[in-house]
């Protein structure tokens, strides 16, 4: 029995996935759970596990080919499995397995031939006698690639009264295809926005108003030579669209306090050493930041929520996310219930996702569900950054280098450690007010570090 | 109005029909003196006596055969098949006399007979009181073949077959006898034959179903607009032969996506029919395949219970094939 895999959801809101690399050939045996591809989503990148055992017979996407989430992109021959069908007929040929039983009846015998053999290679050659499985330019594909690429009559009528390319609907059918519901909303919308700009179209002659109901295409740079064109990868592309997201919906704004860290800098440099002896993980500033914005986070729950339409959602879960650089990209995996956790906790949980982060090992739940971020660009040196929300959550907070300064302490100059704290919030959350309680909120926990406290 | 059940419905049509026209006469294996095996017939030998309630030895041929006759000599008669599994022996008095009778003799004869038959699968009931035959008859010009589920419809179109001038056979879902009940009018009235109903609306999908099987779907429609938001059409067809392409083919062009379920095996059904209808017809408007839910095609229903229960679909696969087209 053929049994087709299809490419899994992986992570909430994610709709597609891209083939990276397959690590697995067609004819190859596998295993249940045996890795079959690796899969790049805007979210993670992820090894995808073969929900079956059999042999793979045929991948039917390239590397590096982007498919929906439900679209099959292989075909594996599961041995062993009978048709379910209780009917009195023969069990069709293809569905018999490879090797034919011991005691086969003189019947059977005769067709042995037909019965054994590879898989792939007869659906190839009833494929191949199957006219109307073309598409017309001497392709043969099977019906399953034919129903996610073609349309419905419904759909194909629809879209030639109205003038409109089905490919440009995202569909939500099975598969991906697009439906009846799909192109009527599609249309409907694409109505709704000509009656929203009468005055355009009132004003512009026939012809013109043709050109502008086109799909404006954006202009793109001259390329030059010795130019290098570089095609998004699917977190870049995540990246993008979520970056300009935040910046178009929410109104940014920011603000910082001076931190003096005088005292956390003696605690960290008087047990670092012990503490990679005994913890096996270096001590960073990073998990005293979050357990500072966890708990702050507590005290002033507005920050720790979500824009929602026409109203605000607070969460009760503080699930922090910590935003990590891979060179290439960002990547902000999360850590659930983070007010559970000291600074033993905090630290191997903040060591464990930057491990898996920067080896491309994070599954879809580490990455989902956060409710505020924690940026941490002091630790490349930099002095002060104005960072973009994590879309839909209320704000960021942006922790910056510890640096020695001069600084006022008891009306004298002395040396201090100092670190600039900042945070970026969504006005229409909260205020100004609302974000400088929480950061010096922060900022108090911060100094309260002398050398004999704990890492509790 | 009074509730009522599909036997009392029916009860009560043949007892009125009987009553308005000394014509109308019932025929049939035990349904004078002991009143019918499912007691639709109870008391009508009282009122009417042995030769308008009239007990017949068993031999379904002879019922039919005798029917035809008293029907084209003045008589309405309704020939009761005790169990559609027992109709095959009738099989040539229907389709080659009753249904020909009228074209044979260019019209000078017709032939006014109503022939009952329960039929569907029944837990216990097996080879020979379970199967669903309507098929057999749903390609026989000259034939009406009706089945309503309802208790309502089955006394106003079993008045209307009575009174039609040409043979109908009247199909009764057993398992729904005492299952279904509604209001049903008290005072005369009749349901036109060839005239599909419309249960409830919606925008998704339509289903076309009729008997046990409408029953569940109507069932499971509900619990797929609570939980899924899914809008099912439903529609019975009431008349399986001739079909009222009409309703169905406005309903597959108003959702688009079209599935028929009944309890008969699906090769050759009526099903297959409705579905070919639909296919053609309402090409251009479809945005899915048309499918088909019914029983296996093995031999006969089942009589132990868990082959049973997997050979007549159930609410479960009802509801996954509603899902995926749907979802299609």
């Amino acid at each position: 029995m053929t049994t087709p895999v299809t490419m899994p959801q992986l992570g909430e809101s994610v709709t597609e996935g891209t083939i990276a690399r397959w690590l697995k050939a067609e004819g190859d045996e596998i295993e249940k759970d045996e890795p079959l591809a690796e899969v790049d989503t805007d979210k993670v990148n992820a090894e995808l596990p073969s929900p079956v055992a059999g042999k793979i017979e045929k991948l039917l996407v390239s590397e590096g080919d982007t498919v929906d989430v439900g679209t099959e992109i292989l075909l594996v021959a599961v041995a062993g499995e009978e048709d379910e069908s209780p009917t009195a007929e023969v069990p069709p040929r293809e569905s018999a397995d490879g090797e034919a039983p011991a005691e086969e009846s003189p019947v059977a015998e005769t067709t042995t031939e037909l019965v054994s053999g590879d898989g792939a290679e007869q659906r190839t050659v009833a494929e191949a006698n199957e006219d109307s499985g073309g598409d017309g330019r001497g392709e043969v594909r099977d019906a399953e690639t034919l129903r996610l690429t073609r349309s419905s009559p419904v759909v194909r009528r629809l879209a030639e009264k109205h003038d409109v390319d089905i490919q440009e609907i995202p569909g939500t059918g099975t598969g991906g295809r697009v439906t009846k519901k799909d192109i009527e909303g599609y249309i409907e919308e694409r109505e709704a926005e000509r009656e929203a700009a009468p005055a355009v179209a009132a004003t512009t002659t026939a012809p013109e108003r043709e050109e502008e109901t086109a799909a404006p295409e954006q202009e793109r740079v001259p390329i030059y030579e010795g130019d290098r064109v570089v095609e998004l990868t699917s977190i870049r592309r995540a990246i993008a669209e979520r970056m300009s997201r935040s910046k178009h919906e929410a109104p940014h704004a920011w603000s910082m306090v001076e931190v003096d860290v005088t005292g956390l800098v003696a605690l960290r440099e008087r047990r670092k050493e012990e503490f990679a002896e005994r913890e096996g993980i270096k001590l960073t500033y990073l998990p005293f930041i979050a357990k500072a914005v966890v708990e702050s986070l507590k005290e002033h729950p507005v920050l720790n929520s979500v824009w929602d339409v026409d109203r605000i959602v607070i969460r009760k879960q503080v699930n922090l996310g910590v935003a990590v650089d891979l060179e290439d990209a960002l990547i902000v995996p999360v850590i659930p219930d983070a007010d559970e956790l000291n600074i033993l906790g905090l630290a191997r949980k903040i060591d464990d996702l930057v491990t898996r982060a920067r080896n491309r090992q994070l599954g879809p739940d580490d990455v989902s569900g956060g409710t505020f971020t924690v940026n941490n660009p002091g630790a490349l040196g930099s002095m002060v950054s104005v960072p973009i929300i994590n879309h839909l959550q209320a704000a960021i907070l942006s922790a910056e280098a510890v640096v020695k300064r001069p600084a006022v302490v008891d009306d004298a100059i002395a040396v201090r450690s100092m670190m600039n704290l900042e945070v970026s919030f969504d006005h229409r959350v909260l205020d100004g007010g609302a974000a400088l309680r929480f950061l010096n909120a922060v900022k108090r926990r911060l100094e309260s570090y002398t050398l004999e406290s704990d890492l509790a | 109005m009074a509730t009522k059940n599909l036997l009392q419905a029916i009860h009560d049509g043949l007892v009125e029909e009987m009553r308005a026209d000394d014509t109308v006469m019932i025929m049939g294996e035990d349904v004078g003196k002991a009143g019918g095996v499912f007691r639709v017939t109870e008391g009508l030998a009282d009122e009417f006596g042995p030769f308008r309630a009239m007990d017949t030895p068993l031999a379904e041929s002879l019922i039919v055969g005798s029917a035809i006759g008293l029907s084209v000599n003045g008589m309405r008669p309704v020939a009761e098949i005790q169990f559609a599994d027992f109709i095959p022996p009738a099989f040539d008095q229907i389709v080659s006399e009753a249904a020909r009778f009228y074209y044979r003799s260019n019209g000078a004869w017709n032939v006014p007979l109503t022939i009952r038959a329960p039929y569907g699968a029944v837990p216990g009931g097996a080879l020979y009181h379970s199967q669903s035959v309507e098929a057999w008859f749903c390609n026989t010009p000259g034939l009406k073949v009706v089945a309503p589920t309802f208790p309502g419809d089955a006394k106003g179109m079993l008045k209307s077959a009575i009174r039609d001038p040409n043979p109908v056979l009247f199909l009764e879902h057993k398992r729904t006898y005492r299952l279904i009940k509604e209001d049903v009018p008290e005072d005369d009235y009749v349901v036109p034959l060839g005239e599909a109903r419309v249960h409830r609306e919606g925008m998704d999908l339509t289903v076309v179903s009729y008997g046990l099987m409408l029953y569940q779907v109507l069932e499971v429609a509900g619990r797929l607009s609570e939980e899924h938001g899914i809008e099912v059409e439903v529609v019975e067809p009431r008349m399986l032969y001739p079909l009222d392409k009409e309703t169905i083919l406005a309903s597959a062009k108003k959702t688009g996506k079209f599935l028929v379920l009944s309890e008969a095996n699906l090769t050759g059904s009526v099903s297959g029919e409705i579905a070919a209808i639909v296919a053609r017809e309402a090409f251009e408007w479809l945005d899915g395949p048309v499918m088909r839910v019914g029983a296996p095609d093995v031999p006969a229903a089942p009589f132990a219970k868990p082959m049973l229960d997997f050979f007549v679909p159930s609410s479960e696969k009802i509801e996954a094939a509603m899902l995926e087209l749907a979802r299609y």
